[in-house]
């Protein structure tokens, strides 16, 4: 694990993206390949279960260092990361371990899974014994999970594309889909074409920034296709053979959590994907957001959920049809053939998305306008003669938002935050008037610059009324302006609202307390 | 009466009428070193140790100060009081005060590295002992200060090698000196910011030796600066100061580094984790070798820290002060020169 160990090192010490991609590169050109198999599936979002909780480890890393454990509570408040708490706090090793290869740690902590706490503890134990602190923190990752190191997919790709000397965009698509780490080998996953899975295999998403100047910089209107831009989840739809999958963009396979899109897609043709939104729909209407939300998360869905929030897919796009890649055909092209599709398959759970008539950039402005009616976030801008993209990438798709919806709120509890901002107050709770009385309303965490994240700290820590272990209640005294791109009802909130997206806009230094925002106000914009 | 008590203004001792490191302005002032948060401006009389004058007289100017060597006695109404090595940064001293018998340390901020250039830190038998907790939780333990020389001269050689310029955020006093001290200086030249220059050469006249430094002016050729090592105060880094060095590389040495939250937040090439503080193992390792029953804890992890201590058997609590320890989030408060 030393190399796995030495690329985390290499990677941390440095905010040069072209450093962080040289770092993988080299461990790339030397690691074991079963190492890089797994590395590539941790920097895609595949780690494996937890197998040991993190209560446990907790008291066990308290007890080896012999500190009680409400100190190892208040450290790891101070710490702001579990892994990089238990690191720190352990003596230092009493043995040197035999070096394992990260394959095999892994494997090891997978396997932990069915035995007795008892020989977990003592695996634990013995493990952290022969590490140092940056072995101890990469596997304490390892066991916890939520490995971040600071590199997105998309780097992490560019490396390995340097390093094997394939194309970025080839490789992308052949480490998306169903793979599982532990028996694949790195010549299947990257070199051959395999057939294994490949029915499952979904296309890289194609993203799209948010338009930065005046739209009238795109130039012709009669080059753009415009749509609105739906408020669900993205979603690709894939028949290959009589075999159906939905992915979503996190490249999640959650088939079986929308059985309704499963039972459409047998209806699709043959070698046919879609790219869409996945919506709530009901009584002929597009359903808020937080409808949604009951079946995001729920492995199976019962059926009262189902007929309370039946969803749909709001198609904007074919990859692949007639078992073709059709991604580098024009987007008028690709448009064709979903129409053509969507006629066929006649269900109302398959719908397009239709494209915007307009002629000039003002008549889009005023189309713009209507999206929060239309329970869409703004329109999406796609060039008519582009081909489908991979990733994220400027140019031929444009996020158009609308302006969020704002209030002034006050600032009352504070809570210290994790990663970068260890040790420093940045995850607040705002609330706002009614009557006399200041009521929680939402959570925000970003938005402010770092300075000014310190200047809040700063005033937290003079102006505490009270703890409540890591949280702490202020003053009443700071005025923020919460931007959010949507609110609805909600019966789990005191305050009777959810708001989607809320972060600070601006901090209203000029805004006294009693100027903020009333609840009234909040519910005006129901 | 408890021969030192806690006011508003300072650590008060009543029976010699004087304060240690107060943060009002009183008329006589027992200074343990001369950082700012610890020697304030205003005071009538200053007593600090001999190689804390010349600093103290660099940053506060024309002031009535009085000096003298470790362990030297001076005796105020029956009151015994002596100044024993801290090891924070040059000059610097626990007070140790005696009355009747009763002996208190006032640690002032301390370290038990050696590094290369303050006093040593020695430790001081007493039945009271009022300690510093910057870095008072078990997350906080030094590597040894060669390997992060090693690291920091690691780090220098590959910018010098890829045509960089190297430059370190560091207190113009304590931290400044220590770097220039321990870095190896067959590597390149080192630079200074004036106000760690103007520092260096109020240290130089009081006959401390100083590595060889060349101060960064305006008359310098740009040119001069590739592969060099430049020491400059934190509030320097922010300005277009450091326009002159491109392409270089930012590094912070400070405690504060051994997290990687306050690393990344810094947005530095690197962080090294060299602290002019005790760690962890410090505080404890310290405080047991006074012997002391009664302690009384300051700046820092106050709170958490006593606690700690309590269930150790001591007699712990926290004390409010104005000190700052170590500080990487607030503005550092720096000599303006």
């Amino acid at each position: 694990m030393r190399q796995f160990a030495e690329l985390f090192l290499a990677i941390d010490a440095t905010n040069k993206t072209n450093a962080k991609v040289a770092a993988l590169q080299h461990y790339f050109e030397i690691a074991p390949d079963k190492d890089k198999v797994w590395t590539i599936a941790l920097l895609s979002h595949r780690r494996p279960k937890r197998t040991v909780n993190t209560r446990l480890l907790r008291e066990w890393a308290a007890e080896y260092s012999g500190i009680s454990p409400w100190l190892f509570e208040e450290s790891y408040h101070v710490v702001g990361d579990l892994a990089e708490t238990i690191a720190l706090v352990l003596p230092n090793p009493i043995s040197d371990s035999k070096e394992q290869a990260l394959h095999a740690w892994i494997e090891q902590i997978m396997d932990l899974k069915d035995v007795s706490e008892a020989d977990k503890k003592a695996f634990i134990l013995q493990a952290w014994q022969g590490m140092d602190k940056a072995e101890r923190f990469v596997f304490n990752k390892l066991i916890t999970g939520g490995f971040r190191m600071g590199v997105s997919q998309k780097l992490m790709v560019r490396a390995l594309g340097k390093a094997l000397d394939i194309e970025e965009n080839s490789l992308q698509h052949r480490i998306m889909g169903n793979w599982d780490p532990r028996t694949i080998t790195f010549d299947e996953l990257l070199l051959q074409e395999n057939s294994l899975d490949a029915a499952s295999k979904p296309y890289p998403f194609y993203l799209a920034y948010q338009i930065d100047g005046p739209v009238e910089d795109l130039g012709d209107p009669s080059d753009w296709q415009a749509e609105h831009k739906w408020d669900g989840i993205r979603g690709q739809l894939i028949k290959r053979g009589e075999e159906v999958f939905l992915w979503s963009r996190g490249e999640e396979l959650v088939t079986d959590r929308f059985p309704e899109l499963k039972l459409l897609a047998t209806k699709l043709p043959a070698g046919c994907v879609l790219d869409g939104e996945i919506l709530v729909f009901k009584d002929g209407q597009i359903q808020n957001f937080n409808l949604l939300q009951t079946r995001i998360g729920r492995k199976t869905v019962s059926k009262a959920t189902l007929q309370k929030a039946p969803v749909i897919l709001k198609a904007y796009d074919v990859l692949e049809w007639d078992g073709n890649d059709i991604r580098h055909l024009p987007l008028l092209e690709r448009r064709a053939y979903l129409a053509e599709c969507v006629a066929a398959v006649n269900d109302e759970r398959l719908q397009q998305s239709p494209s915007v008539a307009f002629s000039t950039w003002e008549d889009l402005k005023v189309e713009r306008s209507t999206a929060r009616s239309m329970k869409s976030e703004g329109l999406m801008l796609k060039r008519k003669d582009a081909p489908y993209g991979v990733g994220r990438k400027k140019g031929d798709w444009w996020k158009w938002k609308v302006d969020p919806l704002t209030v002034d709120a006050v600032l009352i509890y504070a809570m210290r935050g994790h990663g970068r901002r260890a040790n420093l107050y940045t995850d607040y709770t705002f609330a706002v008037w009614k009557g006399d009385e200041l009521v929680p309303f939402t959570k925000a965490y970003s938005g402010l610059t770092d300075a000014e994240f310190r200047k809040v700290d700063a005033f937290v820590k003079k102006n505490t009324i009270e703890r409540f272990g890591p949280v702490r209640s202020v003053k009443p005294e700071l005025v923020f302006e919460i931007a959010f791109e949507g609110i609805a009802q909600s019966s789990r909130h005191k305050s009777g609202v959810a708001l989607r997206f809320p972060r600070m806009k601006r901090w209203r230094h000029d805004k006294p307390v009693e100027e903020a925002n009333t609840l009234n106000d909040l519910l005006t914009l129901l | 009466m408890p021969l030192l008590t806690f006011k508003k203004g300072g650590i008060y001792c009543a029976q010699a009428d004087v304060y240690i490191d107060p943060w009002s302005k009183v008329d006589r002032a027992i200074i343990t070193h001369a950082h700012s948060d610890h020697a304030r401006w205003g005071h009538q009389h200053y007593l600090c140790t001999s190689n804390c004058e010349a600093p103290l007289k660099h940053r506060l100017g024309n002031i009535s100060v009085q000096s003298m060597p470790f362990r030297e006695e001076v005796v105020m109404n029956g009151v015994r009081i002596s100044f024993h090595p801290a090891g924070h940064i040059i000059g610097s001293a626990q007070v140790r005060v005696e009355y009747q018998g009763e002996v208190w340390v006032v640690s002032g901020d301390y370290k038990l590295v050696d590094d290369g250039f303050a006093t040593p830190f020695e430790s001081v038998k007493c039945h009271h002992f009022v300690t510093e907790s910057t870095f008072g939780l078990p997350v906080y333990t030094w590597a040894d200060q060669q390997q992060i020389f090693d690291e920091i001269n690691t780090w220098w050689a590959a910018n010098r090698a890829n045509g960089k310029v190297s430059i370190i955020a560091a207190y113009s006093l304590g931290k400044a000196q220590r770097l220039i001290q321990n870095v190896d200086h067959s590597i390149g030249p080192v630079f200074t910011h004036g106000a760690v220059e103007n520092m260096n050469a109020a240290l130089r006249a009081a006959h401390h030796d100083i590595q060889p430094t060349i101060q960064v002016t305006k008359e310098l050729d740009k040119k001069s600066y590739k592969g060099g090592l430049v020491i400059a105060p934190g509030s320097a880094l922010g300005s277009s100061w450091v326009n002159k060095f491109k392409p270089f590389s930012l590094a912070y040495a400070s405690g504060w580094m051994a997290l990687r939250g306050t690393r990344r937040r810094r947005a530095a090439d690197r962080g090294f984790a060299l602290s002019d503080h005790a760690d962890w193992d410090g505080l404890n390792t310290a405080i047991a070798a006074t012997g002391a029953e009664n302690i009384y804890v300051t700046h820092g992890y106050s709170t958490l820290f006593s606690n700690w201590l309590k269930e150790q058997g001591l007699n712990a609590a926290p004390v409010e002060t104005q000190y700052v320890g170590e500080s990487i989030d607030v503005a550092e408060e720096e000599v303006a020169i």
